[in-house]
């Protein structure tokens, strides 16, 4: 019986281990999209393959998105968008790393839209900065969705933009993400 | 008993391993992701910036719907001296249009004022150089084209039918971009022409080609590109052809400033018919811009909403 007890304890333990990580959930095929509003053209990018986790115990979060994955209406703007401004082969990576502050404000298992006020750090071109910004969080029959938007100085990432093209583009680019996560069943 | 308890036990080792596993997966949500991130393969772009590494093609093609326009200049020798300005008062062009049917197959055309020269061209890329998934260490382009060389023989007698005016050039380029900076190419080449200004010149001319790029600032690259023949050379007619060159890209142009002791701008011109000397100071000054219009949405633009 001693033996039994022992495994119950066991049991016990692996299964709240277990219960704790059904509180994560992932998405792989998150939306992010930037836009460019400047005098002589505006220039749009999206990426379709933004990858991001969040534990909505802990209240974090984190996305990672390939700068390779970003289409834009026009070849060349890609090309150089990778060579000359994002440097792809160098940084190939955006990432965030976040918590969410107001964690007692969200209902994760009640539908309905949430603010969430989520503070970290943004990574991109090899530079990182601290960001507060909202998002909405929207939990729909146990779907979670998170939308944000907020605008992003392009030289606090030390990404220089040539004078002679400072008429294309803009110095403040807008960002939208779009993130419909599913259970993360590791 | 016996066999329940062991059940018992399985199960929750089961369970247990299980738990395990979740615990691990908490660790850090970044290194979750980059997980998940690592298996994608990764395609090498821009090996080198322009179509043309100097006066012949490079591994690169126009993206679908892209146009690009073509305007290269090369003036006369430099050792014609200061009455000709070092070449600047002798002066002719090529003109040409280039158009990606797909990101990998590309259509030209073009005239060149030497020799009233009318090319056309096929260019379809074969390989790409990726990392990854299983990676490929080069890119390979297949490259084609017939010229028409619509100069009237000075020689009243001579009786030239359409065919005997008639060129094609095959090669086949091979490139890898060894970083950000450095990228190599090799051509091996093979030159038909249907006539032959001499009867013991060959009709068909094979060369090597090689060449290269480096990047000193992130707009302007440094080329070089040099194609020995294994022909008319041994029969001291021609001389091979040397380039050097500057890249400067600016947003939607490429300019290509360059020496060379070649006179022509097609394929069949520079490798088969140049004549003058690098060393001795028949150098070429010219240029290349090309200026890219695209014609409608890029092709991946398009998948990704299909996608949606």
């Amino acid at each position: 019986m001693k033996k039994h007890a022992i495994f119950c304890l066991l049991y016990l333990i692996s299964g709240f281990l277990h219960l704790t990580a059904q509180t994560q959930f992932i998405t792989r095929n998150g939306k992010a999209t930037f836009f460019s509003r400047a005098p002589l053209e505006n220039i749009e990018a999206s990426n379709q393959q933004v990858l991001s986790i969040l534990d909505t115990q802990k209240g974090e979060i984190a996305v990672s998105m390939l700068m390779k994955a970003f289409k834009f209406e026009k070849a060349l703007m890609e090309e150089h968008f990778n060579e000359n401004y994002v440097e792809s082969a160098k940084y190939p990576k955006a990432s965030f790393k976040g918590v969410i502050k107001n964690l007692n404000a969200i209902n994760f298992t009640k539908d309905g839209k949430y603010t969430a006020n989520v503070q970290g750090e943004i990574n991109i071109h090899g530079k990182s900065k601290l960001i507060t910004t909202t998002g909405t969080v929207t939990i729909k029959e146990h779907k979670i969705t998170i939308d944000s938007k907020f605008n992003l100085t392009v030289k606090d990432f030390e990404i220089k933009i040539p004078k002679l093209l400072i008429d294309n583009i803009a110095e403040t680019v807008e960002v939208t993400l779009h993130l419909a996560y599913e259970p993360h069943k590791p | 008993m016996t066999s329940i308890n062991s059940k018992f036990i399985l199960l929750t080792l089961l369970i247990f391993f299980l738990g395990s596993i979740s615990l691990k997966a908490q660790d850090d949500l970044l290194k979750e992701l980059d997980k998940e991130q690592d298996t994608q393969k990764d395609f090498v772009s821009a090996t080198f910036k322009g179509t043309r590494l100097i006066n012949g093609h490079s591994v690169e093609t126009k993206k679908k719907k892209e146009l690009d326009f073509l305007i290269s200049h090369r003036f006369g020798t430099l050792n014609s001296g200061f009455d000709d300005l070092f070449g600047l008062d002798a002066s002719n062009i090529r003109l040409a249009l280039e158009y990606g049917v797909t990101d990998f197959i590309n259509l030209g055309v073009g005239r060149s004022s030497f020799e009233k020269n009318y090319d056309g061209f096929l260019k379809v890329r074969v390989l790409r150089q990726s990392q990854g998934a299983k990676s490929m260490p080069i890119s390979l382009t297949a490259f084609a084209s017939v010229v028409i060389k619509t100069l009237k023989s000075t020689d009243p007698e001579a009786d030239e039918s359409f065919s005997d005016r008639m060129f094609y050039s095959y090669q086949l380029l091979l490139a890898r971009k060894f970083n950000e900076r450095l990228s190599l190419q090799l051509m091996p080449t093979l030159i038909h022409r249907n006539q032959v200004p001499a009867q013991t010149l060959d009709n068909d001319i094979f060369a090597l080609g090689v060449g290269g790029r480096f990047k000193f600032t992130k707009r302007m690259s440094l080329n070089l590109e040099y194609y020995y023949q294994f022909n008319d050379i041994i029969q001291g007619v021609n001389q091979n052809v040397l380039a050097i060159g500057i890249d400067i890209e600016t947003g939607g142009h490429v300019f290509q400033l360059q020496f060379t002791n070649a006179q022509a701008m097609i394929e069949k011109g520079f490798i088969a018919e140049t004549t003058g000397d690098f060393f001795e100071g028949d150098i070429h000054f010219g240029f290349n811009i090309s200026r890219t219009f695209q014609l409608g949405k890029s092709s991946k633009k398009t998948k990704a909403i299909n996608n949606e």
